[in-house]
């Protein structure tokens, strides 16, 4: 009876499915929806590489291209007698070192070095430099460069009458080598360079023995109390405070309120009196060595997690006492991973822009930096306050040390992927 | 005899430790783990730091006779030339850049955290990981750059240079918001594949297509870690500061046209302090003001990011 | 190849002796451990309850019984490994050599530097074989031949043919049962009077298991030793004590009966452990 009635019932109604046809337009059209926001899904890993992309071309751009170069004296009067500037001998250069560069300068150029004593390369770069005095009129684009030359030179010969368009690239030797300078031709990263490694060299200095040792402390002795577990919760807080907070108390504490010590006064090595204040090398390693603790604390915790219990358990029932076991056992096998991420940590800090800027880094500085308390500028700074000029010649620099500081970066990375491969094979 | 012996026996366990088993004096020992709770503690120390140097310099700031703190958290014009602190023009003008960072990153970070987690094959993810890690790696001032040298001539370009000014914060926004893309998806990729399989096979065994899986079953489960990687994507935009200071503009302005320039809170800070900076002016305190509510905002933000992380872990483990 | 030891044993273990330990015996020197009264606990949960044993110098005495009845974290106790562990709270006596190793002012460090242990899964540092063995004297302040004792205890194991060639490769470069015999080789190279082994052949294939067994045999001529083991014919095999642990409705652990290894598989007193060993349990 009961059965019928059920048979009876799927008899009359209809499925709440609907028809067969019905439900095979309808799975089509699912699979199209889900055809459509895969492709939709894949888009946005696409954005995110033409971003990359874009981003990398556009400094390209900028660090390439073609410059007009207007000169005081062009080299073809400087030759003689039908010879070339270029061809010139180191007599005739000096005779025109002599005849066109004026007295005060002549006599710095000699009290540097006296002209004969010089080689030909460099008198024929004084020629170039004092006497002929290229300057760069405008700079166009890479891609200009390339795809509307023929439009840029008639702009050049319409506008820059005198000038000469060359191909530049503004990333050279001369760029990585020389100090920084207020003609975006000459400036070099130099200056920078050494002072982001002077920076970060503090910084490591600090932050690793700091932060090594607080991980040590956090995964092998904390017991699981209240004191622990603030410390460790604040870790993962401080990790997510802004950069420029530390700037903040970089700059309270150990420009102003640590002055003695951070300008070298306490410690009588002030490199030099007029910057007698804290805004030094020690001062910006110092607060980027805050900045990356917990970064650093962080991985540090999980490379020394990742050792194995069995390890420590294996050390203590020799009779090793606790420092015997993280000593010999524990760091030495989670080295690999305490390194790589330093390395990350580091190559965070040697980005850092903003917390350097509130500490105070010098807007312009010519001289390598010496030691710890010698004011400062780095990579990143440069690259800020080149940026923030309005002339397209430090648009170009600024490519051009953004080039030099991503080179920097890639390096410091592939060297931490290169040690993690390395101490990995040889553990297992 | 028995009885001696054992009365002996007895005695010899109750006085405690044997010579050679008595505990010896450590100094290494203790002197080792001191220095390493020293190191823990110097990032408590980092905290007190913080809270008192910017909770100091904001008390000068606010007790100063020029400012008054309902004006300070009322007006929107911030001049401190004249005396006026109003923090809602700089307010608003990080408002501004957050929303557009996050236009850009919340949908494109969750799509390519589904696209990873839920499509791509082994191979396919490695290749295009990376690039997200590359787009995380790469310093902020070079991404300042690029707003200023490439997208905002793109969106002058596409929107005519009379409606979008050089100093702008939607170009700023925009930039960051691919400053911050790797970290939404990376952090939404985790909270993705932390759904166990057997809820995906539950509805692939219903019938269920790819896309119903993952958009109707894995997403909902891993809402609240996905909620958590967005609201600190919103706490690292409000603390961004390079691609701001370069690319939003040079002065504090209240306006809600994006293609306007804007100083927010962090580029004020970073321009105040870049300049000749007096210590003890109202200048010196007010970026110790501004920095506070920017320390208390970003704080709060993590913090319920991170209590709702906290609570989506105690579902899956 | 299977050898049953029905050796009866120099020391009449009788119930009394066994269980009753309120009576120490002039004996008292002929056992390498007396435990007493012995609970352990995970927090507020009581894993181990009320243990009383004494286990003789230079024998074999082996645990038995089902997974999770406390055995392993028993074994721990001798040496005090549970240290290590948060939470564990041990109440009770454990005398070694007539002292209480959980008395006040007793150095767990030294403890262990005196009762060895071997774990479950071989656990070679991964240095090289020689620092495997070096490593333990050296930070116990050894001072004489490294070389020579490194040699002498390599052969102790059983190990030297097969590794001299290569004592500066890794001790990971092993095989599994080559690895346990050298954390073996780890363990008694400084030197201690007892050696703990936890399931030391759990991880191995039936051949490594076997020299593994050989060797506790050889080296019970001059050391005490307590195993743990999940496997009958293992502690039958091996041991001259078994003692059989059970968990109670509690899921703490407790010794159900302790004697000779003959008495308890050929005559054992309770049900439960004749019903364990004849498998009709766990």
């Amino acid at each position: 009876m009961m059965k019928e009635k059920a048979s009876h019932a799927t008899r009359l109604e209809p499925s709440p499915f609907g028809e067969e046809v019905q439900l095979k337009r309808n799975l089509a059209a699912r699979h199209r929806a889900g055809a459509i926001w895969h492709a939709l899904f894949l888009l946005a890993l696409i954005i995110g590489i033409i971003a990359l992309t874009a981003l990398i071309y556009n400094i390209l751009d900028q660090t390439f291209g073609l410059v007009a170069v207007e000169v005081k004296v062009p080299p073809h009067e400087l030759a003689q007698d039908g010879v070339p500037l270029e061809d010139l001998s180191t007599e005739q250069l000096i005779a025109l070192l002599e005849a066109r560069v004026s007295k005060g300068v002549l006599r710095r150029l000699k009290a540097e070095q006296p002209l004969e004593q010089r080689d030909r390369e460099d008198l024929l770069s004084l020629v170039y430099e004092r006497v002929v005095q290229p300057k760069i009129v405008r700079s166009w684009s890479l891609t200009d460069s390339l795809l509307r030359r023929r439009s840029v030179e008639m702009e050049v010969a319409q506008k820059y009458p005198s000038a000469q368009l060359q191909f530049r690239s503004w990333l050279n030797p001369h760029f990585v080598s020389q100090p920084q300078s207020s003609d975006p031709q000459v400036a070099g990263v130099r200056t920078a360079i050494l002072g982001s490694l002077w920076t970060i060299a503090i910084t490591i200095l600090v932050a690793f023995p700091l932060g090594v040792g607080a991980a040590i402390y956090l995964e092998e002795y904390a017991a699981d109390n209240a004191l622990n577990r603030l410390i460790q919760t604040n870790i993962n807080n401080l990790a997510g405070v802004p950069s420029i907070i530390y700037g903040m108390l970089g700059l309270a504490i150990f420009v102003r309120a640590l002055e003695p010590l951070t300008s070298g006064a306490l410690v009588g090595g002030v490199a030099d009196p007029t910057t007698a204040n804290g805004r030094t090398i020690l001062s910006a390693g110092l607060t980027l060595a805050l900045l990356v603790l917990p970064l650093l604390i962080v991985n540090a915790q999980e490379a020394i997690r990742a050792v194995p219990n069995s390890l420590r358990e294996a050390g203590y029932a020799l009779g090793a006492s606790k420092w015997q076991v993280i000593r010999d056992h524990v760091l030495p096998n989670a080295l690999p991973g305490i390194l790589t991420g330093t390395i990350l940590s580091i190559s965070r800090a040697m980005g850092e822009t903003a917390p350097l800027i509130v500490v105070g880094a010098s807007t312009y500085i010519v001289y390598d930096p010496h030691g710890p308390f010698s004011k400062f500028t780095t990579l990143p700074v440069q690259i800020y306050q080149w940026t923030a000029r309005p002339q397209q010649e430090f648009r170009n620099i600024a490519a051009a040390a953004i080039v030099v500081l991503l080179v920097l970066l890639l390096s410091l990375n592939a060297a931490a992927i290169i040690m993690r491969n390395r101490f990995s094979r040889r553990l297992v | 005899m028995a009885t001696t012996l054992s009365a002996k026996a007895l005695t010899r366990r109750a006085t405690s430790a044997p010579p050679e088993l008595r505990r010896k004096p450590r100094p290494l020992e203790v002197l080792i783990q001191a220095f390493f709770f020293a190191c823990g503690a110097v990032s408590i120390l980092t905290t007190i730091g913080i809270v008192y140097v910017l909770g100091s310099e904001a008390w000068l700031f606010f007790r100063s006779p020029e400012v008054d703190l309902v004006e300070f958290f009322t007006t929107t014009s911030w001049v401190p030339a004249v005396g006026q602190f109003g923090i809602w023009s700089l307010v608003n003008a990080t408002m501004m850049t957050t929303t557009f960072a996050m236009i850009v990153a919340l949908p494109l970070g969750l799509a390519s955290a589904i696209y990873l987690s839920e499509y791509a094959s082994p191979g396919v993810r490695n290749v295009l990981k990376p690039v997200l890690e590359i787009l995380a790696g790469i310093p902020t001032v070079v991404y300042g750059y690029f707003a200023l040298t490439f997208m905002t001539p793109l969106l002058r370009a596409i929107l005519g240079r009379d409606v979008v000014e050089i100093y702008n914060t939607a170009s700023a926004g925009l930039v960051m918001g691919i400053l911050i893309l790797p970290l939404v998806s990376s952090m939404s990729e985790d909270a993705l594949s932390a759904v166990p399989r057997s809820l995906r096979e539950a509805a692939y065994a219903l019938g269920a297509t790819r896309l119903e899986t993952a958009v109707r079953i894995v997403v909902p489960a891993a809402l609240s870690g996905i909620t958590a990687a967005f609201i600190l994507a919103v706490s690292r935009a409000v603390g961004e500061t390079m691609i701001v200071a370069i690319a939003a503009g040079a002065g504090p302005a209240f306006t809600f046209n994006p293609f306007k320039a804007a100083e927010t809170m962090t580029g004020h800070i970073v321009r105040i302090s870049g300049g000749d900076l007096s210590y003890d002016s109202i200048d010196y305190d007010s970026i110790f003001a501004i920095g506070l509510l920017l320390f208390l905002m970003t704080l709060a933000l993590n913090l319920i990011s991170r209590a709702i992380m906290r609570r989506f872990r105690e579902v899956y483990e | 190849m299977i050898r049953l030891n029905f050796e009866l044993p120099s020391l009449t273990l009788g119930k009394s002796a066994a269980l009753d330990a309120s009576n120490p015996s002039a004996e008292e020197d002929s056992y390498a451990l007396e435990v007493r009264n012995l609970s352990v606990y995970y927090d507020s949960f009581r894993a181990v309850k009320d243990i009383n044993l004494k286990l003789p110098k230079r024998k074999i005495t082996a645990f038995i019984g089902p997974s999770g009845c406390g055995k392993s974290t028993l074994l721990r106790t001798f040496n005090r490994m549970n240290d290590l562990i948060p939470g564990v709270r041990v109440e009770g006596e454990v005398l070694f050599n007539g002292y209480n190793l959980y008395a006040p002012g007793v150095d767990a460090v030294e403890v262990r530097r005196r009762i060895g242990m071997v774990f479950q899964k071989p656990n070679p540092f991964p240095k090289s074989i020689y620092e495997n063995i070096a490593w333990g004297a050296r930070i116990n302040g050894y001072r004489g031949n490294m070389d020579e004792l490194v040699e002498q205890t390599l052969r102790q194991a059983a190990l030297w043919d097969e590794v001299k060639d290569k004592l500066h490769q890794s001790g990971l470069s092993l095989s599994g049962g080559q690895q346990q015999r050298l954390c073996i080789a780890r363990a008694i190279a400084i030197k201690p009077e007892i050696i703990l082994m936890d399931e030391p052949a759990s991880a191995l294939d039936p051949i490594s298991t076997l020299k593994i067994e050989e060797l506790m045999r050889q080296l019970a001529e001059k050391y005490t030793i307590v195993v743990v083991t999940h496997n009958m014919q293992q502690a039958a095999r091996i041991s001259d004590y078994t003692a059989f642990l059970m968990m109670d409705e509690d899921r703490a652990g407790y010794l159900v009966e302790y004697g000779t290894t003959a008495q308890i598989f050929t005559n054992p007193r309770e049900k439960a452990t004749e019903d364990y060993i004849t498998g009709r349990f766990g």
